[in-house]
C-alpha cells in the first residue's frame, strides 16, 4: 500500500502544466473560440512532441506505456488551464482503444499529433465534441468500438454553453467504420468518466485559486472581503470538495489501470465521477458568488472555467447517474 | 502507487480479525459514561492491552507493537468491522499520548503511558470552560507555583468520561500577567487530588454525556507539567492536530458505519416495495464518502510516511467526518421513518454525530482555519 504519485509521474505533471501555461493562457483559449476549427494553434504538436498524446499507448506501439495513474494527472492539469482540445478523448481512450485493437495506422498519427481523435460512447450522451476538427471518432456501434473516418461522418453542429466545447450529433454508415477488435465499450466508458472527473478536480482547483486571489484583492467596507467569514466558508467548502475527491479520482485511475473486476473497476470511477462533479459544482458555485458581478460577465475570465465545470460535471454521467451505478454496484438497485 | 495490501499487510490484517473476533466480548455493554459501563469498558481496554492490540502504533516497550501509520489504518478498520466495544481511552491515547511522546520527560512517558495503554489510568480532556470554547485563548483556570507543587482555581466544563476519569489533562493559567495564548501550562491532574470536585452533565438525550470540573485551591505536583511552563498553548495545538485528523476519527469506523447503513438500506428495500430513490442516493452518498475519507487517509498517510506533516490540512478531514458521520446517521433515521425515534443504535449514534461538529473545535472555526492557513486567505 502506497498512495502516492512517483517522481516520474510529478515532473511529467510539471511539464504538461508548464505547457498549459505558456500555450494555453485565457487569451488563447478565446481566440480558439473565434476560430473555425475551435483549435489552439500549436499546442497539439507540443502535446505530441512531450509525449502526452501518447501517453496511454504501449511502448512497443511507439508510446510512453504509461497507464491511468499517470494520465488523470495531466487531465487535471488540462481541467485546471481550461483546455479546449478534445485531448481526454484522444489521450485517455482513443489512444488505448487503437493500441489494444493493433490498428496501427490509425495510432501512429494519433501518438505523432498527425491526427486528432475523438469519441462518440452512449454514456457520453448524442453530443460528440470536437467531431468536425476531428479526423477519427472512435464510436459505440452494436456494443462494440468502430472507428470512423472523418470523410464518413455526416455531422450537426450544435451550440454548447462551453464555447470550448464544439458539439455535433454525428451519423456514419457502419460499413465504412473499421472495427476496433478487442477494444472493450465498458473500459472505454470508464476511462472517460475517469478522465472527465480528473478534469472537473482541475477545474475546481482553478476557480479555487482564482477566487482566493479576487477576494484577497478585492476590498469592500474597507478591507478585503476575503476577510468576511461567510466568504471564507464558501471557499473552505470549495476545497474540502477537492480535498476528498482528488484520491477518490487516483484511486479510480488505479483500478481502472489495475482491477480486473470490472463491476468493483465501474464502482470505483462512478464514486470518483459522482464527488468530483460535485466539487466542480459547488466549485462553480462559490466562484461566480464570491465574485459578485464581474463574475458574471462575457469579458472576466472567470466564465471560462465556470462554463467547464458546468459542462464537464454532466459529461459522461452526472454524480446522480453515478451514485446509480454504485447503488447498483452495491446491490441497492431492485 | 501502489493500492494493494503487501502480503505483511495481509496478514497482520488476518492477525489482527482473528484476535478481534476471538476475543470480542459476549456480553452487553452499558454506556461508557455511566459507573457500570466504565469499569466494564476499563475491563475491555485490559483485554486489548493483554493482547497488545490497545496501542499497536505505540513502541513495544509501552505496551505496542510498533505499527506503521498504514497498519494501524488497517487496526482500527478491523476494530470498527467487527463490533467490538468503543475506546474509553480514546482520549488518553488519541489526544494526550501523542503529546506525552513528543513533549513529555523520560519520567513522564515511563509513569503514564503503559498506564494508559493497560486501562489503569482513563484520562478526561480539561480544555474548555464556560468562558472559553472556541475561543480556547481565554481559559481563565489559574496554576500558581507554591512549593513543589501547583494550586489550581477554576472550573473546566464540557469533559467527556470527566466523571469516571482516573486522570485529566488540563490548559491552565500559570502566568496571570501573560494574555491569551502565553503563560499557559499543560498541567496533568490526578482525579484524587484533594480540592477536585466534579459534576455530571446530562446530554440532551438525558444520557449522562461528560462532566464539569470545579478545582478549589487543588494541588497538584509541578512534575506534573507536560512541557515546558509556559509552553501549554504548543502543546495544547499539537494535540488539536491529532484530535482533529488521524488520531481520533480513523476511516474504519465510517466505513463500518456506511456498511450498517448499506445493510439497513438493503434490508427496507426488500421488505418494502424497494426503496425510496433520494434515499437511495443518500445512502450512496454516504458510502462514497466514507470510501473517499478512506482514501484521503491513505493519500495523506502516504505523505506522512515520507516525513511530511499534517498540519493545518487536519481541519479539512476534522470538517469531512464530523458531517460525514451526521448525514449518514440521518440517513439511518430517514430510512427508518416513523420508527427513527423510538430509541435504537442508530438514534444514540444520530444524537452522538450531532456533537461531532461542535467538539473538537467547531466546524465553524475549521472553516476559518481551513480559509486562513490552508487557502491563505487575509485575517482582517
Amino acid at each position: 500500500m502506497h498512495f502516492s504519485f512517483t517522481e516520474e509521474h510529478d515532473m511529467f505533471r510539471d511539464t504538461v502544466r508548464e505547457v498549459f501555461a505558456g500555450e494555453c493562457s485565457a487569451e488563447a483559449i478565446r481566440t480558439s473560440w473565434e476560430s473555425d476549427d475551435g483549435r489552439v494553434p500549436g499546442l497539439w504538436a507540443t502535446l505530441a512532441e512531450v509525449g502526452v498524446l501518447a501517453t496511454m499507448a504501449p511502448t512497443e506501439a511507439g508510446g510512453l506505456g504509461m497507464d491511468e495513474v499517470a494520465s488523470v494527472r495531466l487531465l487535471e492539469e488540462a481541467g485546471y488551464a481550461g483546455v479546449p482540445e478534445p485531448l481526454m478523448e484522444h489521450m485517455a481512450v482513443a489512444v488505448p482503444a487503437l493500441a489494444v485493437a493493433g490498428a496501427s495506422e490509425l495510432l501512429d498519427p494519433a501518438l505523432s499529433g498527425g491526427s486528432t481523435v475523438t469519441l462518440a460512447l452512449a454514456s457520453g450522451g448524442p453530443n460528440v465534441v470536437a467531431a468536425a476538427s476531428a479526423d477519427l471518432v472512435i464510436a459505440e456501434h452494436s456494443e462494440s468500438l468502430v472507428a470512423v473516418d472523418a470523410e464518413a461522418l455526416t455531422v450537426t453542429p450544435k451550440d454548447s454553453i462551453d464555447q470550448s466545447r464544439r458539439l455535433f450529433e454525428i451519423s456514419f454508415d457502419p460499413d465504412a467504420a473499421h472495427p476496433l477488435a478487442g477494444a472493450d465499450v465498458a473500459l472505454a466508458a470508464d476511462r472517460a468518466a475517469l478522465g472527465t472527473a480528473a478534469q472537473c478536480v482541475g477545474v475546481a482547483r482553478r476557480l479555487l485559486d482564482t477566487t482566493v486571489e479576487y477576494v484577497t484583492e478585492r476590498r469592500q467596507f474597507g478591507k478585503p472581503v476575503g476577510t468576511y467569514q461567510a466568504v471564507k466558508h464558501h471557499l473552505a467548502n470549495v476545497r474540502l470538495g477537492i480535498e476528498f475527491s482528488a484520491p477518490l479520482v487516483y484511486r479510480a485511475a488505479w483500478s481502472v489501470a489495475h482491477c480486473d473486476d470490472s463491476v468493483l473497476r465501474g464502482r470505483d470511477v462512478s464514486m470518483a465521477k459522482a464527488m468530483a462533479s460535485d466539487a466542480v459544482d459547488r466549485a462553480c458555485r462559490a466562484a461566480l458568488q464570491c465574485h459578485g458581478a464581474i463574475g458574471y460577465t462575457f469579458e472576466y475570465d472567470l466564465q471560462i472555467w465556470l462554463k467547464r465545470g458546468w459542462s464537464l460535471s454532466g459529461a459522461y454521467g452526472d454524480a446522480r447517474q453515478h451514485r446509480d451505478r454504485v447503488a447498483d454496484a452495491l446491490g441497492l438497485l431492485p | 502507487m501502489d493500492l494493494e495490501l503487501s502480503p505483511r499487510y495481509i496478514e497482520f490484517r488476518d492477525e489482527c480479525r482473528t484476535w478481534l473476533h476471538e476475543n470480542r466480548p459476549t456480553e452487553e455493554f452499558s454506556s461508557m459514561d455511566s459507573a457500570a459501563g466504565f469499569e466494564q469498558h476499563r475491563g475491555w481496554e485490559r483485554t486489548l492491552f493483554e493482547g497488545s492490540w490497545s496501542v499497536p502504533a505505540w513502541p513495544a516497550a509501552y505496551g505496542g507493537r510498533d505499527c506503521d501509520l498504514i497498519e494501524w489504518l488497517i487496526y482500527e478498520e478491523e476494530y470498527w468491522l467487527s463490533g467490538v466495544p468503543g475506546r474509553v481511552s480514546a482520549n488518553g491515547v488519541s489526544l494526550l499520548a501523542p503529546t506525552v511522546f513528543n513533549f513529555g520527560t523520560k519520567a513522564q512517558q515511563d509513569y503514564f503511558l503503559p498506564r494508559m495503554a493497560s486501562g489503569e489510568q482513563i484520562w478526561a480532556q480539561g480544555w474548555s470552560e464556560p468562558e472559553a470554547g472556541s475561543d480556547l485563548a481565554g481559559i481563565k483556570t489559574t496554576a500558581v507555583r507554591d512549593g513543589d507543587d501547583y494550586v489550581v482555581n477554576g472550573q473546566k466544563t464540557w469533559c467527556s468520561r470527566g466523571k469516571y476519569a482516573d486522570w485529566i489533562f488540563c490548559i491552565v493559567r500559570t502566568d496571570p500577567t501573560a494574555e491569551r495564548h502565553a503563560g499557559l501550562s499543560y498541567l496533568l491532574v490526578p482525579a484524587d487530588a484533594p480540592g477536585m470536585t466534579r459534576r455530571t452533565i446530562q446530554r440532551l438525550d438525558g444520557e449522562s454525556g461528560f462532566a464539569e470540573i470545579f478545582f478549589d485551591d487543588c494541588r497538584v505536583s509541578a512534575d506534573h507539567v507536560l512541557g515546558e511552563p509556559g509552553q501549554g498553548w504548543a502543546v495544547a495545538m499539537a494535540a488539536a492536530g491529532s484530535e482533529r485528523g488521524l488520531n481520533l476519527r480513523s476511516p474504519g469506523r465510517f466505513m463500518a458505519a456506511a456498511e450498517r447503513l448499506r445493510r439497513l438500506a438493503a434490508e427496507l428495500g426488500e421488505t418494502a416495495d424497494g426503496l425510496d430513490a433520494r434515499l437511495r442516493d443518500e445512502v450512496v452518498d454516504a458510502w462514497i464518502r466514507a470510501e473517499a475519507y478512506r482514501w484521503q487517509t491513505y493519500f495523506v498517510t502516504a505523505e506522512l510516511m515520507a516525513g511530511g506533516d499534517l498540519g493545518s490540512e487536519a481541519s479539512l478531514m476534522k470538517v469531512f467526518w464530523s458531517e460525514m458521520d451526521l448525514e449518514l446517521h440521518a440517513t439511518a433515521l430517514r430510512l427508518l421513518g416513523d420508527e427513527a425515534e423510538v430509541p435504537s443504535d442508530w438514534l444514540d449514534g444520530y444524537v452522538f454525530a450531532l456533537g461531532g461538529p461542535i467538539y473538537a473545535g467547531t466546524n465553524e472555526i475549521q472553516r476559518n482555519i481551513i480559509a486562513e492557513r490552508v487557502l491563505g486567505l487575509p485575517r482582517r
